[in-house]
């Protein structure tokens, strides 16, 4: 009677081996000493432009690369190879709305991170899926853009929970909508009261200056 | 949309088990899923029938869902209330200092295979 069949208890979530799998990249990228930022945000907010400016604030300092993770397209690797002289690939993520640790390692071995030292995930534009899958990033970073509204961190609490830091995008268009600096903060804060909150705007380069400088000490320290 | 995501994580989560228990056909497979992990089910059973036909394995078996109510705990005055009828704000003190207890779950519970 072999096959008749038997419950087997397995008791295990379903995150467990992509935590496992995320873990022993982040270890891996430690001892090369990269430090591998993990991007998250809705589609529009700004993610591609504030990539742009970050690196061309950077690169003096840091060897740059950066993973664009869509579900389909260029367009992202191209702005980043156009505007700045960081290297640049493309992830498709074949439809998933989000990326995983093993989507990740397939990523940092074709950019081949071993002489960076700061490589960036552009997260596929969403804030609910990637902040349930850990990539195996040093950090986490979520963009905000002022258009969106100061109630997103009440909505999709879970991305702002996993964050080591919030961008607010756009500020300079702050005048023309009902966007509260102050609400924004109060509610991320009863997230996550160790979030560090940027206010930029990536058109004109106010406060990225403040990010950069904060971004370059924790990959300093990462690789150190 | 990350049901398909979490699907493919489960078939392969169950590869190990499989290879474990030297089991070769599964026959069902039962979650857990807690009511306020964002998971939909029919989106979840949707891509269990698609992505089950892909993998010999689990190409017959049945995806069996088991919620868990979500519940919430006050730090403040210590009691326990459902989190979908009140949310972060504690029903009793009014009080913001809570927490989720249960109800996040993404757990594979059981399997039946042969």
């Amino acid at each position: 009677m072999t096959d008749k069949m038997k419950i087997i208890e397995v008791k295990q979530s379903v995150f467990a081996d992509n935590d496992a799998d995320a873990e022993k990249l982040r270890k891996e990228l430690k001892s090369e000493k990269t430090f591998l930022l993990n991007l998250m945000s809705a589609p529009g907010s700004g993610k591609t432009t504030t990539l742009v400016q970050t690196i061309n604030r950077l690169e003096k300092d840091l060897k740059i690369g950066v993973m664009e993770a869509d579900i389909d397209s260029d367009v992202d690797a191209y702005t980043i190879a156009e505007k700045t002289n960081a290297k640049s690939i493309q992830l498709h993520t074949g439809g998933m709305c989000h990326l995983d640790a093993d989507m990740t390692r397939q990523g940092v071995k074709e950019l081949d991170t071993k002489d960076l030292d700061l490589a960036i995930l552009e997260n596929v534009g969403n804030l609910v899926c990637p902040a349930e899958f850990d990539t195996g990033a040093s950090m986490n970073v979520c963009i905000l853009s002022v258009p969106e509204g100061d109630d997103k961190p009440l909505k999709y609490p879970l991305m702002f929970t996993i964050c080591d830091a919030m961008i607010i995008n756009k500020i300079d268009v702050c005048d023309y909508f009902d966007f509260d600096m102050e609400k924004v903060r109060e509610y991320a804060y009863k997230r996550n009261p160790n979030l560090k909150i940027f206010p930029i705007s990536a058109k004109t380069g106010e406060g990225v200056d403040e990010w950069c400088n904060w971004l370059k000490e924790k990959v300093t320290e990462w690789n150190k | 949309m990350h049901e398909l995501g979490i699907i493919v994580h489960v078939a392969k989560t169950l590869k190990h088990v499989a290879l474990q228990e030297n089991v070769s056909k599964i026959g069902s497979v039962t979650l857990e899923i807690g009511e306020v992990s964002g998971i939909v089910e029919s989106y979840l059973t949707d891509c269990w029938e698609y992505y089950r036909k892909k993998d010999e394995l689990i190409e017959d078996s049945k995806l069996i869902i088991e919620k868990i109510e979500a519940v919430t705990y006050c730090d403040d005055c210590e009691k326990t209330y459902p989190t979908v009828q009140y949310g972060r704000q504690c029903p009793y003190c009014k009080g913001y200092n809570t927490w989720l207890a249960v109800g996040n779950e993404c757990n594979i519970k059981e399997i039946e295979a042969c």
